[in-house]
């Protein structure tokens, strides 16, 4: 093949010179070409090297049905690999770069495993790779990953950005061509919200690349008229470079435009893609169909080609793929490709027509070969000659490229997308669109209508059926007058017999012929099994070429119809979508945002350490010059809080108000323990369990008057609580009035705890907060002295004499600030999460690392909280359970390790000393551990068989990620002031 | 599973707007009902093939929960309606 620039005609702008690199060559091209017309034009035939055995492949088609020309395009964090070349726009500047071998395009070493190619069949991967065993991740796989990679991702982050949409309309028509312009021009006169999508730069598909005429002009003609006129409907929405790539329930299709992915340099003021979600009234399939490539030996040659590409590339682009080009066709569009490249000057070597005859009319003194195939084809990197055969006798014919044509399949993939399989037809030897109701209808040579004017005229009219369903009467306008019209017959044929070398049915995936008998000698004749034990239809372009003719290998191979053999199953995409196009504006922050608490500003002016929990920013600790670890803060902030007082930021924890004559019986169904007589002016501590029985959540409950409460969930079930509150309410009690709502992001709440927290904070509030005045679970609203409004509970989570002041976030820093200034006498510190945790630890107090939903209340030691005098609550009648209730549970347990300088961590299991690690020996497991500053050794809080009885016991803590086994004592999980004389102090 | 669900509350919305809870078809049991009643609301479901009721929580919107009848195999939506009208529907 020799690809060169025809000195006239085609679509592209040739006043508009455009250079561009391939391999780092300097090229030029036109506006209007795409990167595959331009290669061509400039000879480079060479575009990639296959998958499995790196054989040279050219291009092949001119559209997205590509195989072979796959290439990088772009550099550093702008690249993209895998890109069809065959629907690339050129621009100015565009750089290329093949993929897939190495050291270089034109000498690849992996193309020796070509030489081995026998060993390498169908299945190989897994009869090859299977032994010796500890090969497969060592030496295989990663030889495989290297040999048979396509493009390489970049690590850089990505400097695009994407976005979606919604769009909606009356009538969506995926594609430009005859049938869906025709159809948009009715549809959009008669006043429908009609959106036209099609993939290409440029609308009219087929009408630009056709001979025939229409109305007496260029069909190209026609489709700039009618898309001009279409650009004038308020009510119409044209969609270029848009490929509709799924659809789904509810006649909603997924698209995505590419909208600046065919210029240089990118402008930020526009995304780069966009994913559109279309819902549609109805919608109209004019996707057209695609030609079938012929499987002959030698087929993957650089030069063999689409006879339809061809004619494409001469008609559109004004490039020849050869200087003297065969044609191999079994129906009539082969004679059509020899007219048309004839008529630009282009010599035709022959034409080899597998049919015994034909109506077809070759060009003049054009030699025809009737009944006849190639068998091999000559040459390297580039196609030099053919092998016919014919009656058994072969001849050798000199030529540079082959154009093959073994007929048309209708493209259905979208109305095949949700379960319906298409359907064999006898008549078109090809498979149709399943009958899928009125949402999507399939229009012109999707609908197996292969004339021009057939086309035209199907797209008016059911776009007129289209407007009467939805109440518009209309009349089809009369279709525009076809001149010089093409048939389009053909005779189906799968495989061409008596290849001489491999003839491949998948070129991406280096599938061929034998490769599918193999499969089915082997038990794989089933369609779906065929797919997946040779590879055909897998790879990037899912087999757009592939598929059909494979099932009808396997056909003949099985001597049935391909009716029965059926097709794989079609799922979105239809081609390859970005990730970022998918992910959208979902990206960084706007994909996992950040939560920060209203005291996040005091926090940080503190110096706080900030840890991640959940999508919170929670302060950690709070680091002091000199403290070298983390370790030191803490134990610092802990010894301080105990001795004096802290400030802890608290306002991450779920809160939820709670109003109504039924709030206090509906809290009292939600929680275990009794909440109903709880008084105004108290708070409660709250065990929610689910309906199994288990542990849900824990936090408080406290009631400001009759009828409102607030309740506070951990940081975690924040909104899990609420979900199950709602379902409650809605779903299961609609009877009781009650009415809740979030108030979390509304309020800064702070602990202040320790032995001062009293004298600190009553220069803050008005009002007597004296242990007799506001004595412990005192829950009420107040105002600071300030005149702020607040709400001061007396809780504690560190067994310290304690107060969680909440105020209106907008207030928080504030306050903080000003608790911060009046405790400075007192040695107030700020503390953080993990001196939170370890004050809670030296307490036994609970979080989820205990409450990890395999624990009952009677596990963790608060079986007292179960009231099962309430009629009812949620979890009542399953906690009642054998196995909910038997003596050899796990119970919450204290350990303390008889080395006082061993360490424990949170994971490891306890065994009984003497015994082996194993799962029947297992006796629990450690939930929460630490250091405890104040006394001086580590302690954990453990779950372990019958462990209240156990007190005193020595065990086993096997920490096998660690490698690590201490001894520890069992103890009460109350380390400091079991007495809890501090907190009531 | 439909694209879109039409909320007795908001109209139209896309369906990452809700959470599903499962099945709405059983109620909760009495407090004294039998131990297999229990069992069976708490632990046992069908996997039905076609028409089903479900609670979907429209997180995203109202925050109510809805009773969607739906075919699992057609993806077809019969009805949306509020959860508290579906229980009263059932009394009547």
């Amino acid at each position: 093949m020799t690809g060169y620039r025809l000195s006239s005609g085609g679509l592209v702008d040739r006043s508009q010179s455009l250079s561009f690199t391939f391999e780092g060559r300097p090229l030029r091209g036109f506006a209007g070409d795409t990167l595959a017309s331009a290669l061509l034009a400039n000879d480079q035939l060479l575009v990639g090297r296959s998958f499995k055995y790196h054989r040279p492949r050219g291009i092949v088609s001119a559209g997205p049905s590509e195989p072979n020309a796959l290439v990088t395009i772009g550099s550093g964090a702008r690249t993209d690999a895998n890109t069809k070349a065959t629907v690339a726009e050129l621009y100015g500047g565009l750089t290329a770069n093949s993929q897939n071998r190495w050291p270089s395009l034109g000498f690849d070493v992996g193309a020796v495993s070509g030489l081995l190619s026998p060993f390498l069949g169908a299945g190989f991967y897994y009869k090859t790779f299977m032994w010796p065993k500890q090969f497969w991740e060592r030496v295989y796989e990663p030889f495989i990953r290297r040999a048979a990679g396509l493009g390489r991702a970049v690590l850089e982050p990505d400097p695009e950005t994407y976005e979606k949409s919604w769009a909606f309309c009356d009538l969506l028509v995926v594609g430009a061509g005859p049938s869906g312009l025709m159809a948009a021009l009715t549809a959009g006169r008669a006043g429908l919200r009609v959106i036209v999508a099609d993939e290409d730069f440029r609308l009219g598909g087929s009408l630009l690349s056709t001979t025939e005429t229409i109305d007496g002009g260029a069909a190209s003609v026609f489709a700039d008229r009618a898309v001009a006129e279409l650009q004038s409907l308020p009510n119409v929405t044209l969609l270029s470079r848009t490929t509709v790539f799924g659809w789904y329930d509810d006649n909603v299709f997924g698209a995505v435009e590419r909208v600046q992915k065919h210029v240089a340099e990118p402008s930020s003021k526009h995304v780069s893609e966009r994913v559109w979600r279309i819902v549609a009234k109805r919608a109209l399939l004019a996707t057209g169909a695609e030609e079938r490539p012929l499987v002959f030996g030698g087929n993957d040659r650089p030069g063999v080609m689409m006879a339809g590409a061809m004619t494409t590339y001469a008609e559109r682009y004004g490039v020849a793929a050869g200087k003297s080009v065969a044609i191999f066709t079994s129906g009539s569009a082969g004679y059509r490709t020899a007219r048309a490249l004839s008529a630009k000057g282009v010599a035709i070597a022959a034409i080899v027509d597998a049919r015994a005859e034909s109506g077809d009319r070759a060009p003049d003194g054009i030699r025809v070969i009737r009944s006849a195939s190639i068998v091999d084809t000559k040459g390297r990197q580039r196609l030099k000659g053919i092998v016919v055969e014919r009656s058994g006798f072969e001849e050798l014919i000199a030529c540079d490229a082959v154009g093959m044509s073994g007929g048309w399949s209708p493209v259905v993939h979208l109305a095949c997308q949700r379960g319906a399989k298409p359907i064999w037809s006898e008549e078109l030897q090809a498979f149709t669109a399943p009958d899928v109701g009125g949402g999507l209808r399939p229009v012109g040579a999707a609908n197996g209508v292969f004339t021009l004017a057939g086309c035209l005229s199907d797209g008016a009219e059911k776009a007129a059926a289209v407007a009467a369903e939805l109440g518009l009467n209309v009349t089809p306008a009369a279709p525009p007058v076809v001149d010089g019209e093409e048939t389009s017959s053909f005779v189906a044929l799968w495989y061409v017999p008596g290849a001489k070398s491999k003839a491949f049915v998948d070129f991406q995936n280096d599938v061929h012929a034998k490769d599918l008998g193999l499969a089915l000698r082997e038990g794989f004749g089933h369609v779906e099994h065929a797919k997946r034990y040779t590879t055909n239809g897998m790879a990037t372009d899912q087999g757009k070429l592939s598929n059909i003719n494979a099932v009808g290998i396997l056909a003949g191979m099985r001597g049935v119809s391909p009716a029965e053999v059926g097709t794989t199953t079609f799922r979105p995409f239809y081609t390859p979508v970005s990730f970022g196009a998918l992910a959208g504006a979902a990206r960084d922050e706007h994909a996992v945002p950040a939560r920060k608490s209203p005291l996040h500003g005091w926090a940080t002016k503190n110096g706080a350490t900030f840890v991640e929990a959940g999508l919170w920013y929670r302060s950690a600790w709070f680091p002091r010059a000199g403290e070298k670890t983390w370790r030191e803060s803490v134990d610092r902030e802990v010894l301080n809080v105990r001795a004096n007082v802290g400030l802890c930021d608290v306002s991450t924890l779920g809160k939820i108000e709670v109003f109504g004559p039924d709030a206090a019986e509906f809290l009292n169904r939600l929680y275990c323990n009794p909440v109903l007589k709880l008084p105004v002016g108290k708070a409660r501590y709250g065990l929610m369990l689910r309906e199994d029985g288990f542990v849900f959540d824990d936090g408080t409950v406290s009631r400001f008057d009759e009828e409102h409460f607030f309740v506070t969930t951990t940081t975690a079930m924040a909104g899990p609580v609420m979900a199950h509150m709602e379902y409650c309410a809605q779903a299961l009690w609609p009877e009781l009035e009650v009415r809740f709502t979030s108030s979390t992001d509304q309020w800064a709440q702070m602990a202040v705890a320790g032995p001062k927290a009293p004298a600190v904070l009553q220069q803050i509030v008005d009002g007597d907060i004296s242990d007799d005045a506001f004595p412990f679970l005192s829950a009420r609203k107040i105002v600071l002295k300030s005149g702020v409004s607040a709400r001061l509970f007396r809780i504690s989570f560190s067994g310290e004499l304690a107060f969680e002041l909440a105020v209106p976030a907008g207030y928080g820093e504030a306050v903080a600030d000003q608790i911060m200034e009046a405790g400075r006498p007192h040695d107030i510190c700020a503390y953080g999460v993990e001196a939170l945790n370890v004050l809670r630890l030296e307490k036994g107090l609970l979080t989820h690392a205990e409450f990890d939903g395999r624990v009952t209340p009677d596990d963790a030691g608060l079986g007292r909280m179960l009231s099962m005098q309430k009629a009812d609550f949620i979890g009542k009648r399953l906690s009642a359970r054998y196995g909910l209730t038997a003596a050899d549970r796990m119970q919450l347990v204290g350990l303390k390790p008889v080395d006082a300088d061993k360490d424990m961590r949170a994971g490891a299991h306890l065994l009984k000393e003497g015994t082996k690690p194993s799962t029947l020996n297992d006796q629990g497991w450690v939930s929460s551990a630490g250091f405890s500053p104040v006394l001086g050794h580590a302690i954990a809080l453990a779950f372990l068989k019958s462990g209240r009885e156990r007190y005193g016991e020595k065990v086993i803590v096997f920490d096998k990620l660690r490698d690590q086994e201490i001894v520890a004592e069992v103890c009460d999980p109350v380390f400091v002031d079991p007495q809890n004389m501090k907190l009531k102090a | 599973m439909a694209s879109l669900i039409t909320c007795p509350h908001c109209g139209v919305r896309p369906k990452e707007e809700f959470a599903i809870r499962g099945d709405a078809s059983r109620g909760r049991p009495e407090p004294m009902d039998s131990d297999e009643a229990w069992h069976d609301y708490v632990y046992v479901r069908a996997n039905p093939r076609g028409r089903t009721f479900e609670h979907w929580h429209h997180i995203a919107g109202c925050r109510r929960f809805l009773v969607v009848e739906r075919d699992t195999a057609t993806h077809e939506v019969y009805s949306v309606v509020d959860a508290v009208e579906f229980l009263q529907r059932a009394e009547r």
